[in-house]
C-alpha cells in the first residue's frame, strides 16, 4: 500500500518534470519573436515586392510542411509536390465550380483533402528504405501529375483557368497589387505556424524525433511507430495542400507545374538551405532561395537553375553538418540570452 | 502487331544498355546516382556533333560515344562522386539533383533548347519487309548492338577476373582490400564502363527517344523503373526488365493513348510495395 503511494509520488514528479521540460522546451526565444515581427514589418516595408513575398511565405509553409517529414519523422521524399499540386488543384475547383466561395474555408477544406490523400498514401512509405521511400514518393507524385494530365476536369496541359475568388471572410476582396494576398498568406503561416510549433514540443513531437533516431529502439520503449508516421505524413501533407491551396487562390490559376518533380526538388533544396529539424529551416530557406533565384534569373535569364545546381552540389560535399555548424556560436548566444529574459521573469514573478 | 512488338523491343534493348550501367552503381557501389541519365543525354550530343557537324560516319560515333562519355564519368567519378559514396541516400540524391540541373542548363547553353537529330545514313534508314512484318533497320540495329553487349556484360560480369573482383569489392570493401584488390581502380572502371554504356545508348537513342535539354529529368524515372522492377542482384533481372518497360510503354501508347504513363508509374509503386529488392531478384540477401 504505502509502496504503491510511493511509486504514485514518484511517478507524478516525473511527469511534473517531463511538462517542465517540455515547457522549457518551448519556451520562445527573442530571435524567434524578432522574426515574426519582421515578417509583419515587412507587410509595412515592402508594399511594391508583395507578390514575391506572398510567393515566399507559400514556399515556406510547403518547406515548413517537409521539415515536419524530414526533419522530424526522418522520412524522406523526393515527391512532395504530389500533396502542393492536389491541394492547388482542390482549391482551384473548390473556387471553379463554387462549391466553397469563402476563400479561408475553401483553403480548409483543401487542406482536410489533402490530409486523406496523405492518409491513404501514408500507408506506402511505412515499408522500405530510403531509397524505397525516395522511388515511391516520387512515383506517387509522377502519377498525380499524369492524372491532372489526362482528366478533363483539370485542364490537363492548359491548366485550370477561369478561377475567380471571392472577398476573404466577405471583406477583403484580392487585389492586383497582391497586398490583401501577402497579408492572407502571412496569417495562414503564421496561424499553421503556431500550430506546428505546438506538434513538434509535445509528447508526439518528442516521440518522432526518438524514432527518427531509431526505430527499433523507439518501438522498444512503446512508441507505436507506423501509427506515429502515419500521423505525421497526414500533418505534412495537409500543411503541404494548404500551401498549393494558397498558391491557387492568391494566382488564381493552377497549372500542371504545381506537380512537376523540379518543385519536389525545389523544397527540398530549400529546406536543406535553410537547415532541418527546427521549423525556421524552411522558412529562412524559402527567403534565400527566392532572393537567390530571383537575383540568379535576373543574371541570367535562361540558366539559373544551373547555379542552383551548382549550389545543391556544393552544400554535399561540404557537409550540411558543417554548413549549420557555422551557425552555432550564434544559436549558443540566443539559448543563453533566452534563458536570462526567462529566469528574469520567473524571478520577477 | 508483331512491328509494334518489335519497337518494343529495340525500346527496352535502348533502355537496358543506359540503365543497366545505374543497376550497377546503384545495386553493386550503392550510389543513387539520379544523374544517370545527363551520361546518356551527354552521349546523344556527343554523337550530334561528330556526325552532323565534323561529318564524322555514324557507326563510327558510336564508339566515340562510348569513349567520351567514359571519360568524363570517370572524370567527375575521381573529382565528386567518390565524395558521396559514404554518405546517406538523401545526400547523394541532393548531389545528383544538382548535378542533373547543371548538365541541363549547361547544355541548354551551349546547345540551344530545341530538339536534336541525329543524321542518319541512307542504309539504315526505312523498313524491310520479312514475311509481312515491317522492321525498320535502325530498329535491328539496335537490337544487334544491344544484345551482343548484354551477352558481353553477363560474361564480363560473372566469367571474368575483374567481374570477380567487383563482386568482391562490393560484397565486402575491406576484405577484399585486404586481398591486395584496388577497390578505388575497381569502382573507378566499373563507374566508367556503366558511364560509357549509358553514353552509347543515349547514341544510339537520340533518334528515337528524343534529344533534347530535358533528357535527363524525362527518362530519370524510366531508368530508376527499370533498376528497381529488375532489381539490381543480375544483370538478367534489369533486363527484362527493360524489354517489358520497353514493350507495355510502346504498345500502351498504340493501343491505349488516353492512360499514358499512368500504367507505368502504377506498377513501379506496387512492386516497389510488393518486393522491395525487385521482381526478379532472389531472396533479400542484405
Amino acid at each position: 500500500m504505502m509502496a504503491a503511494e510511493e511509486s504514485g509520488d514518484a511517478s507524478r514528479t516525473l511527469v511534473a518534470q517531463a511538462n517542465a521540460a517540455l515547457a522549457a522546451r518551448a519556451r520562445w526565444s527573442p530571435l524567434e519573436i524578432a522574426f515574426w515581427l519582421a515578417a509583419a514589418a515587412s507587410i509595412f516595408l515592402f508594399p511594391t515586392k508583395h507578390l514575391i513575398l506572398t510567393e515566399i511565405a507559400i514556399l515556406g509553409l510547403f518547406a515548413l510542411s517537409l521539415d515536419l517529414l524530414l526533419g522530424y519523422a526522418g522520412i524522406v521524399s523526393l515527391g512532395h509536390a504530389a500533396f502542393f499540386g492536389f491541394g492547388a488543384y482542390a482549391a482551384g475547383l473548390l473556387a471553379k465550380y463554387h462549391v466553397v466561395n469563402e476563400p479561408v474555408l475553401a483553403l480548409l477544406a483543401s487542406g482536410i483533402a489533402t490530409m486523406l490523400l496523405g492518409f491513404v498514401t501514408s500507408f506506402l512509405v511505412l515499408r522500405g528504405s530510403d531509397l524505397t521511400r525516395l522511388m515511391v514518393t516520387l512515383g506517387v507524385a509522377l502519377v498525380l501529375r499524369e492524372i491532372a494530365n489526362r482528366l478533363e476536369i483539370t485542364g490537363g496541359a492548359d491548366g485550370l483557368q477561369g478561377i475567380v475568388m471571392d472577398p476573404i471572410l466577405g471583406r477583403f476582396s484580392f487585389d492586383i497589387y497582391g497586398h490583401v494576398a501577402y497579408v492572407y498568406s502571412l496569417i495562414m503561416l503564421f496561424a499553421l505556424f503556431l500550430v506546428a510549433r505546438r506538434i513538434v514540443n509535445s509528447p508526439f513531437g518528442l516521440s518522432l524525433r526518438s524514432l527518427k533516431g531509431n526505430p527499433l529502439r523507439a518501438a522498444a520503449i512503446g512508441i507505436h511507430v507506423n501509427g506515429r508516421l502515419v500521423a505525421i505524413y497526414t500533418i505534412a501533407a495537409g500543411y503541404a495542400g494548404i500551401a498549393g491551396a494558397l498558391l491557387t487562390q492568391t494566382t488564381q490559376f493552377a497549372s500542371l507545374s504545381v506537380l512537376d518533380f523540379e518543385r519536389s526538388a525545389d523544397v527540398l533544396l530549400i529546406l536543406i538551405i535553410g537547415g532541418t529539424g527546427y521549423l525556421y529551416g524552411g522558412l529562412i530557406g524559402a527567403v534565400l532561395f527566392k532572393l537567390m533565384q530571383d537575383w540568379l534569373a535576373n543574371l541570367t535569364p535562361q540558366y539559373w537553375q544551373f547555379w542552383i545546381g551548382l549550389i545543391l552540389v556544393i552544400i554535399v560535399l561540404v557537409g550540411r553538418d558543417r554548413i549549420t555548424r557555422t551557425t552555432d556560436p550564434i544559436r549558443a548566444l540566443v539559448q543563453r540570452a533566452t534563458d536570462r529574459v526567462w529566469s528574469g521573469v520567473r524571478g520577477s514573478g | 502487331m508483331l512491328t509494334i512488338l518489335f519497337d518494343g523491343i529495340a525500346y527496352g534493348m535502348l533502355l537496358f544498355v543506359v540503365a543497366c550501367g545505374l543497376a550497377v552503381t546503384l545495386g553493386l557501389m550503392n550510389l543513387v546516382n539520379l544523374a544517370h541519365g545527363a551520361f546518356a543525354m551527354a552521349g546523344g550530343y556527343i554523337t550530334v556533333v561528330l556526325v552532323n557537324r565534323l561529318g564524322v560516319p555514324f557507326l563510327a560515333s558510336l564508339p566515340l560515344a562510348f569513349l567520351l562519355t567514359a571519360a568524363i564519368g570517370v572524370v567527375l567519378e575521381r573529382t565528386l562522386y567518390v565524395h558521396v559514396y559514404a554518405k546517406s541516400h538523401l545526400e547523394q540524391v541532393l548531389f545528383t539533383i544538382g548535378l542533373v540541373f547543371m548538365s541541363v542548363a549547361a547544355v541548354d547553353y551551349i546547345m540551344g533548347s530545341q530538339q536534336q537529330f541525329v543524321r542518319l545514313p541512307g542504309y539504315l534508314q526505312g523498313q524491310i519487309n520479312v514475311m509481312g512484318v515491317g522492321i525498320g533497320r535502325y530498329r535491328l540495329l539496335i537490337i544487334a548492338i544491344c544484345g551482343l553487349l548484354t551477352i558481353a556484360l553477363q560474361f564480363a560480369l560473372a566469367g571474368t577476373r575483374f567481374g570477380s573482383r567487383l563482386r568482391a569489392a562490393v560484397d565486402d570493401e575491406r576484405v577484399a582490400r585486404g586481398l591486395g584488390i584496388n577497390v578505388n581502380v575497381v569502382f573507378a572502371v566499373t563507374f566508367a564502363v556503366g558511364s560509357g554504356l549509358a553514353g552509347l545508348g543515349g547514341a544510339l537513342g537520340a533518334e528515337i527517344l528524343g534529344l533534347d535539354p530535358t533528357f535527363p529529368l524525362k527518362f530519370m524515372i524510366y531508368f530508376l523503373i527499370v533498376v528497381t522492377v529488375g532489381g539490381t542482384s543480375s544483370i538478367t533481372g534489369p533486363f527484362v526488365a527493360s524489354l517489358l518497360l520497353g514493350i507495355a510503354d510502346v504498345a500502351g501508347k498504340y493501343y491505349v493513348p488516353s492512360l499514358g504513363a499512368f500504367v507505368i508509374y502504377t506498377v513501379m509503386i506496387v512492386v516497389l510495395i510488393w518486393r522491395p529488392q525487385g521482381l526478379f531478384s532472389r531472396a533479400a540477401s542484405r
